[in-house]
């Protein structure tokens, strides 16, 4: 079987400061992979490097077996590598449907756009704000509308980049339902999270990451139960 | 008749005069925009009140250095104001638009000259001093001490900036606050006053700059249109924020400039500034200066 | 959508003809001489708007834009005796090489960068200018047009009615680009970069695009200068007062249409216009940067932004 995404080596340093590194990393078609560690561990790093916005001094992300380390972000996205950001970043000065409008604008083969946009929009529970400003919206539903302009792409692969950080429990449910969904759909899910009951309640596999190294790797339970990481989280609480 | 040799010598000692010359209106503009991430294009306009501010205390028969001596302070709490300014139209926003900052000083340093012209007239204001007329000969060197003496300031101020950024509490705050703002406000240190203070300094060092630049010829009020290619060329390419990087690359561009005029002819020289700039910016390699988005 | 198209295309129309026959209504030539200034600034704030108001990235240099044109259709026609429509295009193509350049230049750093570059761009070419006998070098040179044809009224009606047609085809395309996947892509870019990218918009090619729309549009505004002024020079033709009002007229009106800029550059022109007769260059320099400052400050969205939420203010 031939992995979603592969990264084999992957190293980041910004000046003397290495970020990251070097990573190996596996993403299997269709699975869902959290992703763990405190501030600082790389976590945001990886996945800038995944997605292209940052280029990694050293390594080759591969997806579906194909070499995309020298591909451009807008590019590694129409091949179906989609994302959330951690701070939601919506395209202010549009409405809702507007901000899903511009990918499926740069997506071939897309038929009447506008009944696209609001099917997404419905996927997750926005379609009655399809023509508000992108200013207007809470927090859950800023959330919300960076799912559904990932999914605009039609990924294989989203990357969740804390898509529930500020969200309360039943907020986070919804957010969990509506990735559930997708990944039942067929997309491989990769998300980077704090908040534990939800990445353990969802990953199939949790990876911890610390000072820009993978230090553990296994199931939920398993990196609950591991000392490395128990120390990486305990260690930083008593920084506190 | 000069030999070829003695023309060469004698352009690159006067590249290295004029550069030395250049970094000290530069000073200013690599701690706002170097440090503080503030794209000051109004700093150039700046110098030029500087200038006149020196001059009219030659009136008063105050000398060109002391004059710039007593500016400082005047210059301190101007560019505290003028920080005050810039922070209440954006920061306090929470967005600090780098776009909208950089109208904002455009149309500052087009107010300023334009304001200076209509006060003091549009022709050239010049200072009187001893040294002004006479030459220091070494060899087949001649250096008129009109470039010699102002050229002598960038490196005094950026000795004792040095000594003040890496030497004193306050300095490393101020080197501090161009990375990360929170983690001086978990010190209990105030970054916006720290940065108004750094703003401060900058707009200080624009009277020094002033009184250079008049001292080395005459000044008028939209000579600092010509001075923001150079000083923004010179601050990308020392490397955003390096204080002593800015004495070298502007001594560079200063012996670019004079062999533009020794061997093309000083109509030229205008543009070198500009050409270098455009060259630094197409050619900059990437991560030299941190991380490219 | 449509009916807004026909809207704007009847109306487009209607300037068009008003055009044509303003000199046959209007005898005295000074409306045309200060109308041709009026929509010569509709013309350079629209092709501004295109990058600036649209991708966000702020050009300080249109004056370098407005004045290779100038000085490329009068080199054609005196030295080549190359008629205006040609020259026309050839300054927005040049414009466009321009635009081109200087944003493979500079955008893939940062939009301050560009705008820094774009200010030196103006010094660097009018040293150029300055130095090239064949174009006049700082003395200047002077153009003396073809007699207009007939139906035109005289020289300074048919210049104007030139540069109408120049300002309808400029707004019909930014208004255009405005409303088609390129124009949402540059809104992506202007509220995050990155966001733009991560979702399938090629964001350097998409700014190169606008940078040579506006570069083409704002070169396109120079070329019937010469024939206007029948003297050029580098001081007029680069002059500070371009660049300003460049950016002053879409921010005073409003960035974010294509009505902006037109708005901003009727208000201020028209006022600098009356202005001239009474007060000196300086002083109109300093009403503008004046009036940018505290557009910049207290009104980011211009005219048209403070309109819209005064009506969203009204219906709450």
């Amino acid at each position: 079987m031939t992995a979603a995404l592969s990264l084999r080596n992957i190293e980041k340093s910004f000046g003397v400061f290495k970020a990251l590194g070097p990573v190996d990393l596996d993403l299997n078609p269709n699975e869902r992979l959290g992703i763990i560690g405190p501030n600082g561990a790389g976590k945001t790093t990886l996945i800038n490097c995944i997605t292209g916005v940052l280029r990694p001094d050293n390594g080759t992300v591969h997806f579906m077996g194909n070499d995309i380390s020298h591909l451009l972000p807008h590019e590694r996205a129409r091949l179906g590598i989609a994302r959330s950001f951690q701070i939601p970043r919506p395209f202010i000065g549009m409405s809702v449907l507007e901000n899903l409008l511009v990918p499926l604008d740069y997506k071939h083969n897309v038929h009447n756009k506008e009944q696209r946009a609001l099917e997404l929009l419905q996927s997750v529970g926005l379609e009655n704000r399809a023509h508000d400003p992108s200013g207007s919206l809470s927090q859950l539903e800023l959330r919300k509308l960076e799912l559904a302009r990932a999914l605009a792409s039609d990924p294989k692969v989203l990357i969740a980049d804390e898509a529930m950080a500020g969200l309360s429990d039943a907020e986070i449910d919804e957010v969990l339902a509506i990735l559930m969904r997708l990944n039942r759909s067929g997309v491989a899910i990769v998300m980077i999270e704090h908040i534990m009951h939800a990445v353990m309640r969802f990953s199939q596999r949790v990876v911890c990451f610390d000072t820009g190294q993978l230090i553990a790797a296994g199931t939920a339970n398993d990196i609950a139960n591991n000392e490395l990481v128990q120390k990486v989280y305990f260690g930083e609480q008593t920084h506190h | 008749m000069t030999s070829s040799l003695d023309i060469f010598l004698n352009a690159i000692s006067t590249g290295i005069v004029l550069g030395s010359i250049y970094a000290s209106i530069a000073l200013g503009l690599a701690i706002t925009f170097g440090i503080l991430h503030i794209p000051n294009v109004a700093h150039p306009a700046l110098v030029i009140v500087g200038a006149y501010f020196v001059f009219f205390m030659g009136q008063w028969g105050v000398g060109a250095i002391a004059a710039a001596l007593v500016g400082l302070p005047v210059f301190y709490l101007l560019g505290m104001a003028l920080y005050s300014f810039y922070s209440r139209t954006f920061e306090r926003q929470g967005q600090a638009n780098v776009l909208q900052s950089l109208t904002l000083f455009f149309g500052l340093s087009l107010v300023i000259e334009i304001i200076i012209a209509l006060l003091f007239g549009s022709e050239l204001k010049s200072v009187d001093a001893s040294y002004v007329g006479s030459s220091l000969v070494l060899g087949p060197i001649t250096m008129p001490y009109r470039l010699l003496v102002p050229a002598l300031f960038a490196p005094i101020m950026i000795g004792a900036l040095w000594l003040y950024l890496h030497r004193t509490h306050s300095g490393t705050a101020i080197r501090a606050v161009a990375h990360d703002d929170r983690a001086l406000s978990i010190s209990g240190i105030n970054p916006t006053w720290i940065k108004r203070h750094a703003f401060g300094i900058a707009t200080a060092t624009a009277v020094v700059g002033g009184a250079a630049l008049i001292i080395m010829g005459p000044v008028e009020p939209f000579a600092g249109r010509f001075q923001i290619g150079r000083v923004f060329a010179i601050v990308v390419l020392a490397g955003m924020g390096s204080i002593p990087g800015t004495l070298v690359v502007a001594i560079m561009i200063g012996i670019a400039e004079s062999f533009v005029s020794a061997y093309l002819t000083p109509s030229w020289s205008p543009g070198v500034a500009f050409a270098i700039l455009l060259l630094a910016l197409g050619l900059r390699p990437q991560g030299l200066f941190g991380a490219t988005r | 959508m449509k009916r807004n198209n026909v809207i704007f295309t009847l109306g487009a129309f209607l300037v068009l003809l008003a055009g044509f026959f303003a000199p046959s209504i209007v005898t005295n030539p000074f409306y045309f001489f200060a109308g041709y200034v009026v929509v010569q600034y509709i013309v350079i704030a629209t092709g501004w708007n295109v990058l600036g108001g649209y991708a966000g990235y702020i050009n300080f240099g249109a004056a370098a834009f407005f004045g290779s044109g100038v000085y490329l259709s009068a080199f054609l026609f005196n030295t080549f005796g190359v008629p205006l429509w040609i020259g026309i295009i050839a300054a927005a193509a040049l414009g466009a090489l321009l635009g081109l350049a200087m944003g493979y230049l500079t955008l893939q750093i940062q939009g301050v960068y560009f705008a820094i570059a774009t200010l030196g761009l103006v010094i660097v070419l009018e040293t150029i200018v300055h130095n090239l006998p064949g174009l006049g070098g700082a003395r200047g040179m002077a153009v003396y047009g073809p007699a207009p044809p007939a139906w035109s009224g005289g020289p300074v009606q048919y210049v104007f009615f030139v540069i109408l047609i120049i300002a309808v085809a400029c707004v019909a395309l930014a208004r255009w680009i405005e409303h088609s996947w390129i124009g949402r892509g540059l809104r992506a870019v202007r509220a995050s970069e990155d966001a733009a990218e991560c979702s399938g918009v090629p964001t350097l090619k998409l700014k190169l695009v606008a940078c040579s729309i506006s570069g083409a549009m704002l070169a396109a505004a120079g070329a019937p200068y010469p024939f206007y002024t029948n003297f050029i020079e580098p001081v007029t033709a680069f002059s500070l007062l371009i660049g300003l009002n460049a950016i002053a007229m879409p921010l005073i009106g409003g960035t974010r249409s294509w009505a902006g800029p037109i708005i901003g550059a009727i208000v201020l022109a028209s006022a600098q216009q009356i202005a001239t007769v009474t007060i000196s260059s300086e002083l109109n320099i300093l009403f503008v940067g004046v009036v940018l400052i505290a557009f910049v400050a207290l009104a980011p969205n211009g005219l048209l932004g403070l309109a819209k939420r005064k009506s969203a203010g009204a219906s709450k």
